[in-house]
């Protein structure tokens, strides 16, 4: 319900307003529903960087800039990449763990700095 | 449709309108001329509610704008904005289809009405090769048909357009002015503020003059769109040459 009122936010809050947008509801909703996903995650897995940074952007310069498909999308491949990074962690120098939040900031890091570049 | 009473606009230390009173009617063309920073935009953003008048209250039909719920504002009464964000990731598309919002019955599932609105809209300006276009690698003057596009798929009743021709080429200048003709023609309502009074004179039928210090002057094209009160409004000598019976003037060199 949100994805097309953020799309038109995109634009600006005066555009989105003259669309038709109650922007101040939208932006209160968005927030509380941001903050309570982030909580949720972070009481689950404890606090690991750069995926939430990273993924939303990389799908972004993918192609899929509606949200209406990049917000489940970016659900999934956060998860896919969490994941994949926590399989990693737990194999390189198993038996012990390697801490997952330093090799998604491997993967993070660079990708952060491809976005930062090629946004000028 | 679109009522101002005794609207004052003013930014800090300056008036800019001083007790405005401005009925829009349907089939109406009004353009507003002034000279830069006189107001035009502040006028337009306070008719389509987005900006509160200093004093004064616009109304929608009956009851004041800013009661109103802005979904049904949108319906009523689309604007072109000078600028807007250019953050805007989707196609030209996608764009011309956010028009849609204010009339789209759900959030979710194929609007396919929608679609062949936003399409059509996209011909109509010329721009139907460019759809599948990522907006963001549009020209500036494809930029601006791009949100005349959207507008038209929001289809209100009344269209405010800041500076309509701004990016545009003579051609597609010509295309808008032909294309606020017919919208006026077709029932609508036009208000746009312009810095050509030669458009002006040609295709509208009122108009609103933005003097200094909050005086204004407003009336049909014939009337006020005369040298002497361009070259007070512009600040700057003008030439007459006549074509058609229509006034126009050229700085004079």
């Amino acid at each position: 319900v949100l994805a097309p009122r953020l799309d038109a936010l995109a634009l600006g809050t005066l555009k989105a307003r003259s669309l038709g947008v109650a922007v101040g509801a939208t932006q209160t909703v968005a927030f509380l529903a941001a903050t309570v996903a982030t909580v949720a995650a972070v009481l689950v897995a404890g606090s690991i960087g750069f995926v939430g940074l990273v993924v939303p952007h990389a799908l972004r310069l993918a192609g899929f800039g509606d949200h209406r498909r990049l917000v489940p999308l970016a659900a999934l491949a956060g998860g896919a990449l969490l994941t994949a990074a926590d399989t990693l962690a737990r194999s390189v120098v198993a038996p012990l763990e390697f801490p997952v939040g330093a090799i998604t900031a491997l993967v993070g890091v660079p990708v952060l700095l491809a976005l930062l570049a090629r946004s000028r | 449709m679109l009522a101002a009473e005794s609207v004052t606009l003013a930014v800090p230390g300056r008036t800019l309108v001083a007790g405005m009173d401005f009925r829009l009617a349907p089939g109406d063309c009004c353009a507003v001329l002034g000279k830069n920073g006189a107001g035009k935009t502040s006028l337009l953003l306070a008719l389509a509610g987005l900006a509160a008048p200093a004093a004064g209250t616009v109304r929608l039909g009956d009851a004041p704008i800013a009661s109103r719920p802005r979904r049904e504002v949108a319906r009523r009464i689309g604007i072109l904005l000078q600028d807007e964000t250019e953050s805007f990731w989707g196609t030209t598309l996608d764009y011309a289809l956010l028009g849609r919002f204010a009339h789209a019955p759900a959030a979710f599932g194929a609007d396919p009405a929608g679609e062949a609105a936003a399409r059509s809209a996209l011909a109509e300006v010329d721009l139907a090769a460019h759809a599948a276009q990522p907006y963001r690698t549009l020209s500036g003057g494809e930029r601006q048909r791009a949100r005349l596009a959207q507008l038209i798929v929001q289809a209100p009743e009344a269209w405010l357009l800041d500076e309509p021709l701004a990016h545009l080429d003579l051609g597609h200048q010509a295309a808008t002015m032909r294309l606020a003709a017919r919208l006026a023609a077709a029932g609508g309502a036009v208000v746009m503020a312009l810095h050509e009074p030669l458009w002006a004179a040609r295709v509208c039928s009122r108009a609103v003059l933005l003097y200094d210090s909050g005086r204004f002057q407003e009336g049909p094209v014939q009337d006020v769109l005369t040298q002497s009160n361009l070259e007070r409004l512009y600040g700057c000598r003008l030439e007459p040459a006549h074509r058609d019976g229509t006034p126009l003037f050229l700085p004079a060199s």
